[in-house]
């Protein structure tokens, strides 16, 4: 990374675009299993069978983490441009780490439930 | 970097234009010295035909700006004891502009882009008229005051990413300056000033990285002031109180 791109700012920038693009080359998977959830039970049990194997899981616990810190930083954004600054060049970096905080820990629970 | 006759610094300098190399020049190190001061020993003693550009020395004019070990500084008023990696310093000219020659570049995009947001003070009042009053402590007067001060060194500019991606964007500077005139009562304009700020290639495209902020030299917050636009241009100017 360059220097000048070493802050938390940036990287909280990165954490919402990568979780974003991410989450949109999920969602027409999702839909698709909304899909076959219209079309009949036997499909759909079929791709939830699919849905079970680790490594499908282990997609899921990834969009699952990376969904809540989409949804922080996301957050985050909306307050930087719809409300008053409280500090003076202070983009609610205090903002950054609850949210990373949120995700690992959403992370962690779905961790919990599935394993 | 500590001073003595066998301690040197080693000068990493782009020479050329877009198309160049860099060359190293040896420069003894010295307790209180400036990357400009550096510069300038290099040009006087080792390189005659380099080309750099400064004024004020003092961190007024905004003229010296530079890329320095991959950061935008004012080299003025950085010193070498700060930035300095293993007694080695690289210096480029500022990202995001075209490159006149060595560590000058052409600023003329980066000034178009003040007139494309509207940058303009346009007065209401002749000069026959007594000097329109404002209250300092008027919340539209504390906003721009806050966002006064920017010396134009384009030093945001070279930050920001958004500009290296997309040419058409106007920049934090630009923007900072348009947001210090829709909050200025004597500016008649504003809400042309807000269109232009608003319109395409303006706050809209900022992604809110912060890298602005993050290295603006005179402390100012461009992100600040991009954000309070994005807000004025949903919720409409900010309201000035009534003359009396």
């Amino acid at each position: 990374m360059q220097p000048l791109r070493n802050h938390e700012s940036y990287l909280a920038f990165l954490g919402h675009r990568l979780s974003g693009l991410a989450l949109a080359v999920f969602l027409p998977f999702h839909f698709l299993a909304l899909g076959l959830a219209l079309e009949g039970a036997e499909r759909l049990d079929a791709f939830l069978v699919f849905a079970e194997l680790p490594l499908v899981k282990v997609a899921e616990w990834g969009l699952v983490t990376l969904l809540t810190l989409h949804l922080c930083f996301g957050l985050r954004l909306l307050a930087l441009e719809l409300l008053v600054w409280p500090y003076r060049n202070d983009p609610r970096l205090r903002w950054i780490f609850p949210g990373t905080a949120a995700a690992i820990a959403v992370g962690v629970a779905f961790y919990a439930q599935v394993w | 970097m500590t001073e003595g006759p066998g301690n040197a610094l080693n000068v990493r300098i782009w020479r050329g234009k877009a198309e160049g190399r860099f060359e190293t020049y040896r420069v003894p190190a010295r307790d209180n010295q400036t990357v400009l001061d550096v510069v300038t020993e290099v040009q006087r003693r080792q390189a005659p035909d380099l080309a750099y550009r400064f004024a004020c020395r003092v961190g007024v004019c905004g003229s010296c700006a530079m890329t320095v070990n991959g950061r935008p500084r004012w080299t003025c008023r950085t010193h070498v004891r700060r930035v300095a990696l293993e007694g080695t310093l690289t210096v480029e000219p500022l990202r995001n502009l075209p490159r006149i020659k060595d560590l000058a570049c052409d600023m003329a995009p980066f000034f178009d882009k003040w007139q494309r947001a509207g940058g303009r003070f346009s007065g209401t009042a002749s000069r026959r008229e007594p000097p329109q009053r404002v209250d300092p402590q008027s919340p539209p007067r504390l906003a721009a005051s806050a966002a006064i001060e920017c010396i134009n060194c384009a030093v945001c500019h070279a930050a920001c990413d958004v500009v290296a991606w997309n040419s058409d964007y106007l920049g934090p500077a630009a923007l900072n300056r348009a947001w210090t005139l829709v909050n200025d009562a004597r500016h008649g304009p504003r809400s042309d000033t807000l269109d232009r700020a608003f319109a395409e290639g303006g706050c809209t495209s900022c992604h809110s990285q912060g890298n602005c902020t993050r290295h603006c030299p005179v402390g100012l917050s461009p992100s600040e002031s991009i954000a309070a636009l994005k807000r004025s241009a949903f919720f409409g100017l900010p309201k000035l109180e009534a003359p009396e």
